[in-house]
């Protein structure tokens, strides 16, 4: 018995205590999920700070090759950086509709975010196609792998993310807003916030820094 | 548990034999020096160590349940001293380390020359798919898995590779540095005594690296400015073609010289392993709208 | 159509891989066909191949780390006979292709495929029951993860009969790993099936934070988690953070061998000190990834066959969160001949250094624990001692490596390969073992034969020994690692006796085997009918063995650590409860398919086959979705029903007064 004195000695069950956060037992299952989602958020994070590091290493390798500055244009990432942000704002408003059980305002909100996400989408995808039509594309310099691998992964994400609000969407018009499907657009939402997370990353290191 | 005593035995049986080769066997200050450091560190651990495997078999053996003499306390004992005493022991041991490994990580940076009366003989080390290229600058030759040198005097290598990652090491001078491709690594070593000391790749580097041996030959100073006019009056040079001969995958190669060397020679192997063939250069048409658009 | 998939891939003119192959591929034909022939294929889709049972997932991950341990060891003794007889001139009996595979395939599978699944294994097996708890939070996802994890163990075995493995060692550096040195399948096969079970991996470090942390017994507070929950819960979150370094590693490197980018390249640009980097900021973690469970395993065995608590418990957690963080500190020890500076690499010895204080203060509290305990010698106990003495020497020779000039000259010597088998077999697989002896019993209600585990305790002690002293001196000696064959012949004792080593270690595993065999005949008479074969001390004792579904009719209330041990002593345990219903996760085959189809898409992927790969992905991403679809199912037990099951498993246990 080499606790400390507090747990040395066999005290009454504490009642006051929070279910999952020491003595309350098992916490919830919305608890769980959120936190489980949450830790995999984590983990993905650790994987774009590789992915950043990876550029931030490679960033002045240009081989020869096209730099950031001749390459970036401010004017689309500005966009891009709207669309985003707006996106999480509706999707804000999306999961309080959602909560607030409104599925139809929750729909409209669905459908503001999703149409966002794909505009984001289509100038990112625009702005990749333009520069490989130039012949910067991945394989011209490490610079340009580790940019197009870094804010490709970020896009797939954002494409993974639109696909999943589409089917969640479709859950909801088949079900309704009941436990499991709000569970869900929980870590959906979660998902989509981290996502604005690593773009303001992505802004910061690749594009205001890499356009100078 | 009775084979863990071997080890010391084993260890101890190794150096005193006088192995033939090998790091227990310097043959030059860095490598003296690193075998101390390793001596030294083995020892102050040992202080530790020696006891504690000790304690256990101990323990072990006079706790076990069949054994009435020994006098047992289940409730469990907890002390807050022993516990103190638990964190301190390795801590200070650890303590005591770091200064070693501070001292010892800065005296013995491979890029600090060696200091000596004789001037420093520069050589350049290319690792190559599967053989070892030295070229001597100064002297204007080259040789291929053969390393002359001169005894007492601090040899500067200046490493790279033409191909993959490798490891140039010969145990008995002392410290070992990569060989990467397009970079430059820096080694100071040198050798006491005239003598033959094995030397090798110690990074697995594809399927000839068993073979990727040489043979570092320490000499007198004498020898080696005539060892060095011998080069220089036979054999090929080594010029952009004979290079590119020569930077073709072979294996188990054995030793060869060259009387001459392009100038230069080194640089241009980093620049030609850092841009492949046909992608340097490559079609990069200027950007449709300049600057920051 | 089958992109370079071609009947060339099938090694025809190299007898060793083709027998191998065939002898493997009769005997799991032969396996099929006799539960074909027996019927046993519902029973095993039921029960198994679907189950999402914490116990029943830890079960199929252990026995997938023993296959696959003979698959490494095979490896092993190939490798130890070859560098036993090509001194000198002689080029022995496998050419450097082949030595080469062999070499890489045996780092990979004794990492990722026998030392990952034992520890996994094990923390599924005992957590949720250590907790007090009905499973882990994610019981499906669970199964995913397993599964994935045997997709890419099958396909490092099958690039032993279709195509060949990779030839880069299991680090895979770049350039060497870079198309133009290794065009061929090697390094594809070594990158998607560590992407694959990776990812599986990945999965159970989410699934497991969130269990530690979010589901305990009622009155399980931290402090009174058993100190395996401890080292579980920091192995987990090392996992989270640790192993999504590596799949970005793989993925940039994917992206040159598959896209022509300049990641880790000589040209273009591409920097191989990052991938190196990058690989051991994940290697280091995973090193402890590996051990720390173990170090959880061997706090419950000396505390349990001490009969004694845990000396210093609040050490024991403090030690092992501090290797949890130290261990994401020191990366850059396993590279300090790459020429970085004399600052950096002091920092990173010191910092490496440093992690023998917690280590030193665990072994000194299993020491404490002995003093004036009963030590009872069981198998697990025995491998706990031999590994307090194995580890302690293992650790002086880390510390040895982690002083930057001693690590000039014995980097990547025999003797630094001595020493990271010195702390792996020393720790983890003596841990894997302690754990499988001393939770068998509680997994299928019978113990274990001692007399053949402890035959096997000495062998792999000797044997371990035996192979690797040699090592050490050879590595002084001058001896570097991955010789295909052996340039002095002064040389060849000292690689006997490590053969002989390794003839010993196989002896220990024939013993292995014989126990489980010997075991299984005897199992009547060997029936744990208490739940509690050892006297133990954590609340996987309190449940029948082998559990129920369930694990606990009614959650336990934990007052204290060593709950259990407190419940007996006051006499609690005899107390029957109101029972309540129970809701239990159905049986999944989601883990099962989509692996399946992860399978295909790897495989496809090696071989360039893209419209399989189309088809594999898009069908695994069908089968995540038609699961994500489903609305959670539950299967419910109602209280009767319970009530019937405990007291009939109860019955034995009655007349315990």
């Amino acid at each position: 018995m080499s606790m400390a004195a507090i747990d040395t000695a066999p005290t009454a069950v504490r009642t006051e205590l929070v279910p999952g956060r020491g003595g309350g037992g098992p916490a919830s299952k919305r608890t769980v999920v959120a936190y489980g989602f949450w830790i995999f958020i984590l983990s993905d994070i650790v994987m774009f700070s590789c992915l950043f590091a990876a550029y931030a290493v490679l960033s002045g390798n240009t081989a020869g090759g096209p730099s950031g500055r001749e390459l970036f244009n401010l004017h689309n990432v500005f966009a891009e950086t709207m669309c985003l942000l707006l996106s999480s704002y509706t999707c804000g408003l999306g999961a309080l509709s959602a909560e607030r059980r409104e599925p139809m305002r929750f729909m409209l909100f669905a459908a503001v975010t999703f149409v966002l996400g794909a505009a984001f989408l289509f100038i990112e995808v625009s702005e990749f196609a333009g520069m490989v039509a130039r012949g910067a594309g991945p394989g011209r310099s490490a610079f340009l792998s580790s940019f197009f691998t870094l804010v490709g992964t970020h896009g797939a994400h954002v494409t993974g993310g639109l696909i999943w609000l589409v089917y969640l969407v479709a859950q909801v018009v088949a079900k309704g807003l009941r436990p499991a499907v709000l569970r869900r657009l929980l870590c959906w939402s979660l998902f989509w916030h981290a996502l604005d997370i690593v773009w303001i990353g992505v802004l910061t290191l690749v594009y205001l820094m890499g356009a100078r | 548990m009775r084979h863990a005593a071997l080890v010391p035995v084993l260890v101890g049986v190794a150096t005193l034999g006088g192995c033939s080769e090998g790091i227990l066997d310097p043959r030059g200050p860095i490598a003296s020096a690193e075998r101390l450091l390793l001596i030294n560190s083995t020892a102050i651990m040992l202080v530790v160590v020696f006891p504690v495997v000790l304690a256990t078999l101990a323990f072990a053996w006079w706790y076990r349940a069949s054994n009435p003499r020994a006098s047992r306390q289940p409730a469990g004992d907890y002390e807050g001293r022993i516990e103190f005493v638990t964190w301190s022991i390795p801590a200070l041991i650890v303590i005591l380390l770091s200064g070693v490994i501070w001292i010892g990580s800065h005296q013995l940076d491979p890029r600090v020359p060696i200091a000596a009366k004789a001037k420093p003989l520069r050589i350049d080390v290319v690792a190559l798919d599967w053989k070892w290229l030295f070229i001597y600058p100064d002297q204007g030759i080259a040789a291929v898995n053969e390393l002359v040198m001169p005894a007492g005097t601090p040899v500067t290598f200046r490493l790279t590779s033409a191909t993959v990652m490798n490891s140039f090491f010969i145990p008995q001078l002392g410290s070992q540095v990569y060989a990467m491709g397009g970079m430059t690594t820096h080694l100071n070593l040198l050798a006491d005594a005239p003598g033959e000391y094995p030397g090798f790749s110690a990074m697995y580097s594809g399927d000839g690296f068993s073979d990727m041996r040489f043979v570092a030959k320490a000499v007198p100073v004498a020898d080696f400015d005539a060892w060095v006019k011998e080069v220089r009056s036979a054999g090929p040079g080594l010029d952009a073609q004979a290079y590119g001969a020569l930077a073709k995958p072979s294996t188990a190669v054995p030793p060869a010289t060259y009387r001459s060397v392009e100038p230069d020679l080194f640089q241009h192997i980093i620049d030609e392993t850092v841009s492949a063939p046909g992608k340097a250069g490559a079609a990069w048409r200027p950007p449709l709208q300049k600057g920051r658009g | 159509m089958l992109g370079r998939l071609t009947w060339a891939a099938i090694p025809f003119n190299e007898p060793i891989p083709l027998l191998t192959g065939a002898v493997v591929i009769i005997v799991i034909l032969a396996a099929l066909g006799l539960v074909t022939i027996k019927g046993w294929w519902p029973y095993l889709w039921r029960e198994w191949i679907t189950s999402v049972d914490h116990k029943r997932i830890g079960v199929m991950y252990v026995v997938l780390g023993l296959v696959m341990l003979l698959r490494g060891f095979a490896d092993a003794i190939m490798m130890r006979t070859q560098q036993a007889l090509a001194i000198g001139d002689a080029q022995g009996y496998l050419p450097p292709e082949h030595y080469d595979q062999i070499f890489s395939a045996h780092g990979v599978i004794m990492i990722f495929f026998v030392a990952m699944p034992l520890v996994i294994g094990l923390m599924n097996v005992v957590v949720p029951l250590q907790l007090g708890v009905r499973d882990v939070a994610f019981p499906t996802l669970n199964s995913v993860s397993f599964w994935l994890t045997a997709t890419g163990a099958l396909l490092v075995n099958a690039s032993l009969v279709i195509g060949n493995f990779a030839r880069t060692s299991w680090w895979n550096y770049p350039p060497l790993s870079e198309l133009t040195f290794s065009p061929g399948v090697g390094v594809d096969y070594y990158l998607w099936s560590l992407q694959i079970s990776g990812i599986g991996t990945l999965l159970t470090g989410v699934n497991f934070v969130a269990t530690i942390l979010k589901l305990r017994a009622p009155g399980m507070t931290y402090f009174r988690m058993p100190v395996f929950c401890w080292t579980a819960l920091a192995t987990n979150m090392m996992i989270v953070a640790a192993f999504p370094i590596l799949t970005a590693t793989f993925m940039m490197l994917l992206l040159d061998r598959y896209l022509g980018m300049h990641f880790f390249t000589n040209d273009g640009g591409g920097n191989q000190m990052m991938y190196v980097n990058l690989f051991w900021a994940w290697g280091h973690p995973e090193v402890y990834i590996l051990v720390l469970p173990a170090f959880g395993v061997y706090s419950e065995v000396v505390a349990t066959f001490s009969g004694k608590a845990l000396f210093s418990y609040r050490s024991m957690v403090l030690a092992t969160l501090g290797i949890c963080v130290l261990s994401l500190m020191v990366w850059l020890h396993h590279f300090f001949t790459m020429g970085a500076g004399a600052d950096v690499n002091a920092f990173f010895g010191m910092m490496s250094s440093i992690i023998a204080v917690p280590t030193g203060v665990k072994i000194f509290n299993w020491l404490f624990t002995m003093y004036r305990g009963r030590v009872v010698y069981t198998t697990s106990m025995l491998y706990s001692v031999g590994f307090m003495i194995t580890f302690v020497i293992g650790g002086l020779t880390g510390v040895l490596l982690a002083v930057p000039p001693v690590d000039f000259v014995l980097h990547n010597s025999a003797f630094l390969v001595a020493h990271f088998h010195n702390v792996i077999i020393g720790g983890v697989v003596f841990g894997a073992f302690a754990g499988y002896n001393y939770w068998f019993p509680k997994v299928f209600g019978f113990t274990l034969d001692d007399r053949w585990g402890k035959a096997g305790f000495w062998c792999w002690l000797g044997g371990f020994w035996l192979a690797f002293t040699p090592l050490y001196v050879l590595g002084l000696m001058g001896m570097t690692r991955r010789l295909q064959h052996i340039p002095d012949p002064s040389w060849r004792p000292l690689l006997l006796v490590a053969e002989l080593g390794a003839v010993v270690i196989f002896c220990g595993i024939l013993c292995q085997i014989a126990q489980l065999y010997v075991s299984i005949r005897t199992r009547e008479r060997r029936r744990d009918l208490t739940g509690d074969p050892w006297n133990g001390r954590t609340l996987e004792w309190a449940t029948a063995s082998p559990p129920p579904a369930y694990n606990f009719a009614v959650l336990p209330q934990v007052e204290t650590i060593d709950a259990f041990w407190y419940m007996k002593r006051t006499g609690r345990t005899r107390i029957e409860p109101a029972y309540e219903t129970i809701e239990m996760p159905r049986n999944s085959a989601t883990g099962f398919v989509t692996a399946f189809f992860a399978t295909i898409t790897g495989f496809a992927l090696i071989w360039h086959i893209w419209w399989m790969v189309i088809v594999g992905f898009l069908a695994a991403a069908v089968t995540v979705l038609v699961a994500g679809w489903s609305d959670p199912r539950e299967r419910e037990i109602s209280a009767e029903e319970i009530a019937r099951l405990e007291r009939a498993r109860l019955g034995p246990r009655q007349p315990a007064e």
